[in-house]
């Protein structure tokens, strides 16, 4: 590997990294405002520089600026019997392995500068999916660790409902991936992408959603209560548990894990994306430019092209961002044994169904 | 691998297995066991087996270890003042740690001594590779695997339904 090549993949990372941390901010925003809507309030609208005198509205950035502050100014506090390494331990072992997720997810197809073509994926692993759940399944450390280490009842029973809900839900979602990978014959997200071009009857894109609906609604379901959000947040469920298993966090450490929460709901919106809506697909787009069916088309430079594809996956996921956080605000919390009953009693079983009637119609069509 | 990776990785693997066992409280002693798994699959990553890597995280890390740290909340276990019978128990564990050492050198005085590097054959495991072989050479070892899997769990759903 050159130095070239390392230097590329540093800057895929970070266009990666940067797509996510960015989305998760501005689904931040989405989620105070969109919550006021749906509750028929104003929702956030102090922080504001010059006391509105601006022509023009910097609310979003104020809003976020004023957020960040006020987590980042508050005091930090830990509790005197908690386990002090834990404690500052938990919410890192939360973020890192959603953040180093993103390097597997595809956000074009390729860049060709003059000889070089460029695959816009930081790292091509032949275990993609695999990896995804790897990781996804280290996070409830994090979690896990954070509620025993605050020494706090109500912080311990919120990380064991957590650990029971997401290894519940693993297990319907590696299921319902199941009927995907054998639809495209690979664990590689970008192939995946790739395969999604062209047109079903010559109107429809070829995107997953129509090849595998039971697995994208399956995938959505299981996505949200990993993602341990409405109506699926029992571990934090603040009625019975305060806040759960960060109960006892503040400051900064706090922020961590309301990151987390946001980072997820990217994840998810990014896999619903790649898997089942195309990813970086924009239909008619091909790698010279627009090709239309009924005729004609229009040439366009590579870097246009790859623009308008990082454009059309940024604009999938904030739209799964932003239906996720719909969900959040528009459907009451389950019980626990409804919560449970769920992932074994009917999503675990339809995603089995569906992984023998995808093997089976894919063995009548060989 | 190079001398220097392998001595990068086993080091740290060795300490970390060393703290599983010496550390005195059960919850750190189950966090360096994960770490220790997540470590041997770095290992086999560096040995391109990425499939068995992988699997490594998901089966052992991600849901075993999960399970080992529920009971252990659960239970709310504490540092707890050595026993007797720990003690005894350690002694077992010497001798047999001693014997497997005794092993190791044994087996590796006996070892062909032009134990050269192997070419890897194209594609080497990859889950297309990895696949190929478990579904064509261990075909029925994987399916008495699964069966025994299965009737573990048909016994602990039998246990469960158990009326007291």
């Amino acid at each position: 590997m050159s130095m070239l090549d390392l230097i590329i993949a540093a800057v895929l990372t970070f266009i990666g990294l940067f797509i996510t941390l960015n989305t998760s901010a501005l689904l931040l925003w989405v989620e105070r405002k969109g919550s006021a809507l749906v509750q028929n309030r104003i929702g956030a609208n102090r922080a504001n520089i010059f006391g509105g005198l601006l022509p023009f509205n910097v609310g979003l950035i104020n809003t976020l600026v004023a957020d960040l502050m006020k987590f980042v100014t508050k005091e930090d506090f830990t509790p005197p019997s908690a386990d002090k390494f834990l404690h500052t331990l938990a919410p890192i072992v939360a973020l890192l392995p959603l953040l180093i997720i993103f390097v597997v997810i595809p956000f074009g197809d390729v860049l060709i500068i003059g000889e070089r073509t460029i695959n816009l994926q930081a790292a091509n692993l032949n275990v993609g999916l695999l990896y995804i759940l790897a990781m996804v399944s280290l996070s409830v450390y994090g979690i896990v660790l954070g509620g025993w280490a605050s020494n706090n009842r109500w912080a311990l029973l919120g990380s064991i409902r957590a650990s029971a809900q997401m290894i519940s839900y693993e297990i319907a979602m590696g299921l319902s991936l199941i009927g995907v990978v054998l639809t495209y014959g690979t664990l590689d997200l970008q192939a995946i992408a790739r395969a999604q071009s062209g047109l079903i009857g010559g109107v429809i894109p070829a995107w997953g959603i129509f090849l595998q609906p039971v697995s994208f609604f399956i995938f959505l379901v299981a996505g949200i209560a990993e993602s341990k959000r409405i109506p699926f947040d029992l571990p934090e469920a603040e009625s019975e548990l305060i806040a759960g298993y960060f109960t006892e966090y503040s400051g900064s450490k706090q922020m961590v894990f309301m990151l987390v929460d946001f980072v997820e709901i990217v994840i998810v919106a990014a896999l619903v994306t790649t898997l089942f809506f195309g990813g970086w697909q924009v239909p008619f787009l091909t790698r010279e430019g627009f090709v239309f069916p009924w005729g004609g088309g229009i040439g366009l430079p590579s870097l246009v092209v790859v623009l308008l594809q990082m454009g059309a996956f940024t604009g999938k996921v904030f739209f799964f961002g932003w239906l996720q956080i719909m969900i959040r605000w528009t459907l009451p919390r389950f019980r626990y044994d409804q919560l449970i009953a769920l992932g074994w009693k009917i999503l675990l079983p339809l995603a089995l169904v569906n992984v023998m009637a995808t093997a089976f119609i894919i063995l009548l069509l060989q | 691998m190079d001398p220097f990776t392998f001595f990068a990785l086993a080091i740290p693997l060795v300490v970390v297995a060393a703290l599983v066992v010496l550390h005195p409280h059960p919850v750190y002693s189950a966090l360096f066991l994960v770490l220790t798994l997540f470590l041997l699959a770095v290992y086999y990553l560096f040995l391109d087996a990425h499939m068995v890597a992988v699997l490594q995280i998901i089966v052992y890390a991600g849901a075993v270890m999960v399970l080992f740290l529920f009971v252990i909340m659960l239970l709310n276990l504490q540092v707890e003042p050595e026993n007797n019978l720990g003690r005894g128990l350690s002694k077992v564990a010497l001798g047999g740690g001693a014997v497997l050492i005794a092993e190791l050198f044994l087996l590796l005085r006996h070892a062909p001594s032009d134990s050269g590097v192997a070419e890897l054959p194209e594609g080497f495991g990859t889950v297309v590779a990895m696949s190929e072989r478990l579904f064509t050479d261990f075909l029925i070892p994987f399916e008495i695997t699964s069966i025994l899997l299965l009737v573990a769990v048909v016994g602990a759903v039998v246990l469960a339904q158990r009326q007291p």
